[in-house]
């Protein structure tokens, strides 16, 4: 029987701009076809069964031995109900769903929440706290930005569809041609992003903040007495400014060459203060591009339920919130977990060398649709459905829109969802500890 | 289960009963005549019973709240609590989390609150959040005071259409009612602008806040919605701001058969005065003008001295805001609808605004004769937190409570008020009625707000004998009292004894399932099918939230509406 179903208006699973309008073809249960999804997001479709776990494994004596689903939960209800301090690390790339569960869980084993926002944008949060920010949805943009600024981030290579979507080659209620609106590209190196941009500007690397702070200097009125900063000449900030505050709607999208170098939350800080600062002469917001595609609910999730929207732990029986101390990274780097449950997450080969190296020397639950370098290491993997493609969920756009992921087809056999693999942890973790 | 409350003093003014010792009886989650011999008995004697609060306005759900939650970890490093073995963990002062949220409403004997500022394209967000709001029933209003889709209706003067939208855009976001915040003035805060006053031309649509209010509020009345047009004026927060509340109030009067215009937390926008050095207070001429009207209700959003967080979606008020306090600022637009602002504020006794604004919400609240056309509300937590409702409660019941605090705050600001020579003294039944029974008359929630047979079993009991108490005297009695309610019963069950929690409960979310002729909603289907992707960067698909995407769905059915 050959069965083909078309489906429209589909949320993509990748990147944090979760198009909505990728049309999906499916025959016999496998995806066919998809369309309208960027290269990034046609191959996660097209490629979702490469690489795939299909049964439940746990290690033994060394040795990794296939398991039954219901084992796999025992031994990863018995491994965080016996740690001291675990950490629960990953939940990008799964639904909120799974996220709520996550929390829930954390609390039961009086363990440590984190999500990969530690490794991303948490630099942009902990700025926010200091400064606020002022922003929008992207639509906004869409509509009225006569002035984009992609600042440290090449949306070309990791965004591909955002600026058809919502920036400069988007037609909007007011904008309808990118004739209308300029776009200037920040960065350290002419980027794919850069090169089609209006204006390039290259400053040396790490030195955001040096090229921000000149910036809010112009501003204020200041003179700049360099002759150039941060390899830029300073004459170059001062058109640069008076184009800022000229505009009718400008925007800043800014990506990890902003969090990630030196500086981190001072880079971001002085963004958001210079974006909050122009809007004393003009109408300007500030947006992070952000990553997987639901590393954004994972902080909407964390907030609504503890207050605080990563590193939360939980190990005192209420939420503590002190990133640096309570975030995954420095976590593991101080060898303070003794056990980690990792949902769709790939610490092993994200983390710092010195985190990643203590990870792997304790117990490892890993929950993923497919093999990585943290499910070799492993003690239980747990396969999962692909969320979005064979899972269900909400998920929340980079700018905080919440949608909903469909499924499409099934999972392989015996393949479950995150929301039932932790559910299923979670209740034998609570039947251990004699029932609630 | 069968519950019989034996012998508590009754104030149910829905009802007529004001004091009375009475029996409730309660089987299937509902009051009804009489419970069998074997029903469980709870002992209320010398207690205080009354149907469960209603809370009308309290931001304590969605996008721009936990915005709030996202800006303040300062706010919840010194309130937080600790997970039970039947309740979860949580944080917050002024913006607590969700759990903690729901715990805290039921622990002071509230059981029905409503999120009233809601982002439709965020509508599935606020939803997620009352999905994880324990306990309480809730409802969420959308924003559509500056919706693109809304104001050119209007100004095609397409009532019909309008109502079509609005009967869909209710169903799209389960929603409960049209909320109208600064209307006109955030689409212009989208350029950076604002609108002046109701006259004013909204910058490309050619509309005015006037044409956005009335065609609202008739479009309100065609769709026979429970409740009125639920507005935020323009100029909230601004010194002589109280004539544009009148004006506001004014322009829909000729469109009145009962209520047909809510104004919320109108200290904020009953301010006279040229600037903040002249501020003075507009509440009587406010109080006048409700008094002299039945077409309005208000609620107060009194103020309370304490270190709290402003949140709106009027982004221009929060710019303002951010710019005479210097606080960190959040803005968050939202495509083709609304906006959002955050900021937070230590209101201070020794200020002299913030005392004088601590002044206009009683005045409000005591000028105003009839109380069922004024309820309680601090706009949580925009004038401070909902826990802080018991000690509103003890200013509005005891002239003495109100002297002392006037005593301690801004000598200037107290000589100005009018608080001085205002006696009266508000009795149990009209707290009952500001706080219950009124709210949830406004509301159109008919199951709520009283203890008559048929009503939902949403009862709270306060370890306070009205009749022996002088609350004028012992103030910081009832105050106590009303902070941990003795029981709360939610839907029949014991949920809250002595202010802990012994049983946690999912509650509804009220949504108004509306419905206009068939071919009326077949052509907006297929308006909005050809313009939604043009407005926004989603799919009408993608838009729309399912019955299934609430944890416990209450529908409000709404017939077809005349047009």
């Amino acid at each position: 029987m050959n069965v083909e179903n078309v489906i429209k208006g589909v949320v993509c699973p990748f990147c944090g701009c979760c198009c909505d309008d990728l049309e999906v073809t499916v025959r016999n249960n496998e995806i066919a076809k998809v369309e309208n999804a960027c290269a990034l997001g046609r191959a996660k479709f097209e490629r979702w069964n490469e690489g795939r776990i299909v049964r439940p494994s746990i290690r033994s004596d060394g040795k990794i031995l296939e398991t039954s689903f219901a084992k796999a939960v025992e031994r990863s209800a018995r491994i965080l109900y016996d740690a001291r301090y675990p950490l629960l690390w990953g939940w990008s790339c799964t639904s909120c769903e799974a996220q709520k569960i996550g929390v829930e869980l954390a609390e039961e084993v009086g363990g440590v929440i984190d999500s990969t926002t530690s490794t991303c944008h948490g630099p942009s949060i902990i700025a926010v706290h200091d400064v606020g920010e002022s922003s929008t949805t992207l639509g906004e943009v869409r509509h009225r930005a006569d002035l984009v600024i992609y600042w440290g981030c090449n949306p070309l290579h990791a965004h591909p569809r955002h600026m058809s979507r919502y920036s400069v080659l988007s037609e909007g209620r007011f904008r309808k041609r990118r004739g209308e609106r300029k776009m200037i590209v920040v960065d350290v190196r002419r980027t794919a992003t850069a090169k089609i941009a209006d204006e390039f500007i290259k400053i040396e690397p790490n030195s955001d903040y040096e090229a921000l702070t000149a910036l809010r200097m112009c501003l204020k009125g200041e003179e700049l007495e360099q002759e150039s900063i941060a390899g830029v000449p300073s004459k170059k900030f001062e058109e640069l400014i008076d184009e800022m505050v000229g505009c009718q709607f400008g925007v800043i999208f800014f990506g990890l060459g902003l969090t990630m170098s030196a500086g981190k939350s001072r880079n971001v800080d002085a963004a958001l203060s210079l974006v909050r600062d122009l809007n004393s002469k003009t109408k300007f917001v500030i947006v992070p591009m952000r990553g997987h595609f639901n590393v954004t609910g994972a902080n909407e999730v964390f907030a609504w339920q503890t207050g605080y929207p990563f590193a939360v732990d939980l190990s005192q029986g209420y939420p503590r919130y002190n990133p640096g101390e309570t975030s995954g990274v420095d976590i593991a780097t101080r060898h303070d977990c003794d056990a980690a449950l990792v949902v769709g997450s790939d610490p092993i080969s994200n983390f710092p060398l010195e985190a990643a190296r203590n990870l792997s020397s304790i117990p490892i639950i890993c929950i993923d649709p497919h093999e990585t370098a943290t499910t070799s290491v492993s003690d239980t993997v747990i396969p999962s459905a692909i969320v979005g493609i064979e899972a269900e969920g909400t998920v929340y756009r980079m700018d905080g829109v919440p949608l909903l992921l469909r499924k499409l087809i099934d999972p392989p056999e015996g393949v479950s969802k995150d929301t039932e693999i932790l559910e299923a942890i979670l209740n034998e973790v609570r039947r251990i500890r004699g029932g609630r | 289960m069968e519950l019989l409350i034996k012998n508590g003093y009754v104030v149910d003014p829905a009802n007529g009963i004001d004091c009375e010792k009475l029996d409730i009886a309660v089987r299937g989650g509902k009051i009804v005549e009489e419970v069998s011999s074997s029903a469980k008995i709870l002992d209320a004697s010398n207690m205080l019973v009354m149907p469960g609060g209603v809370d009308i306005h309290s931001h304590i759900a969605g996008s721009k709240t936990n915005l709030a939650r996202v800006l303040r970890p300062e706010d919840h490093f010194r309130d937080f609590e600790r997970r039970t073995a039947l309740t979860r963990s949580g944080v917050g002062h002024s913006v607590p989390s969700t759990y903690t949220t729901g715990y805290r409403y039921a622990r002071m004997g509230y059981t029905t609150v409503i999120e009233p500022a809601t982002p439709p394209l965020k509508a599935r967000h606020t939803h997620d959040e009352l999905n994880d709001t324990p306990i309480i029933d809730k409802a969420c209003f959308p924003l559509f005071g500056n919706n693109w889709h809304v104001m050119e209706y209007l100004k095609n003067g397409d009532l019909e259409l309008c109502a079509a939208y609005l009967s869909w855009m209710l169903r799209a976001t389960k929603g409960y009612a049209i909320k109208i915040v600064n209307p006109g003035g955030v689409e212009a805060w989208h350029w950076g602008g604002n609108v002046v006053g109701l006259d004013s031309e909204v910058p490309h649509f050619g509309i005015t806040p006037r044409e956005i209010v009335r065609g609202l509020c008739k479009v309100n009345k065609m769709l026979k919605l429970p409740h009125a047009i639920h507005v935020h004026p323009n100029n909230l927060g601004k010194p002589g701001n109280y004539l544009t509340t009148i004006k506001t109030m004014e322009c829909v009067k000729d469109l009145a058969e009962g209520a047909s215009i809510h104004i919320t937390h109108c200290q904020f926008t009953s301010f006279k005065g040229e600037d903040w050095s002249t501020l003075r207070s507009g509440a009587q001429e406010i109080a006048r003008y409700v008094n002299r009207n039945d077409h309005v209700t208000i609620d107060m959003g009194q103020i309370i001295f304490t270190a709290t967080t402003t949140m709106t979606g009027d982004g221009p008020f929060e710019y303002i805001l951010h710019q005479i306090s210097g606080r960190k600022w959040v803005n968050k637009d939202v495509e083709a609808e609304t906006g959002a602002g955050v900021v937070p504020v230590v209101y201070k006794r020794r200020s002299f605004v913030n005392a004088t604004q601590w002044a206009i919400g009683l005045e409000l609240a005591l000028l105003i004769e009839d109380p069922w056309k004024v309820y309680l509300t601090t706009d949580h937590p925009n004038g401070g937190p909902f826990t802080a409702y018991p000690r509103v409660v003890s200013w509005l019941m005891s002239k003495r409570a109100r002297e002392r605090t006037m005593s301690r705050m801004n000598q200037s600001a107290a000589r100005k008020t009018i608080l001085q020579s205002l006696e009266r003294e508000y009795s149990f039944e009209e707290i009952a009625i500001v706080t219950r029974a009124g709210t949830a008359k406004a509301l159109g929630l008919k199951a709520k707000g009283h203890l008559g047979v048929g009503a939902d079993a949403d009862i709270s009991i306060y370890r306070i004998n009205p009749k022996e108490i002088d609350p004028s005297r012992d103030y910081r009695a009832v105050r106590k009292a009303l902070r941990r309610a003795a029981y709360t019963v939610k839907d029949g069950q014991i949920v809250v004894k002595d202010g802990e929690i012994k049983e946690v409960v999912q509650g509804r979310t009220f949504w108004i399932d509306s419905r206009v002729p068939k071919d009326l909603e077949e052509k907006i289907h297929r308006e909005l099918s050809k313009s939604f992707r043009e407005y926004y960067t989603v799919g009408m698909e993608n838009y729309f939230i399912g019955e299934g995407e609430l944890a416990r769905s209450s529908p409000i059915y709404v017939g077809e509406a005349k047009v």
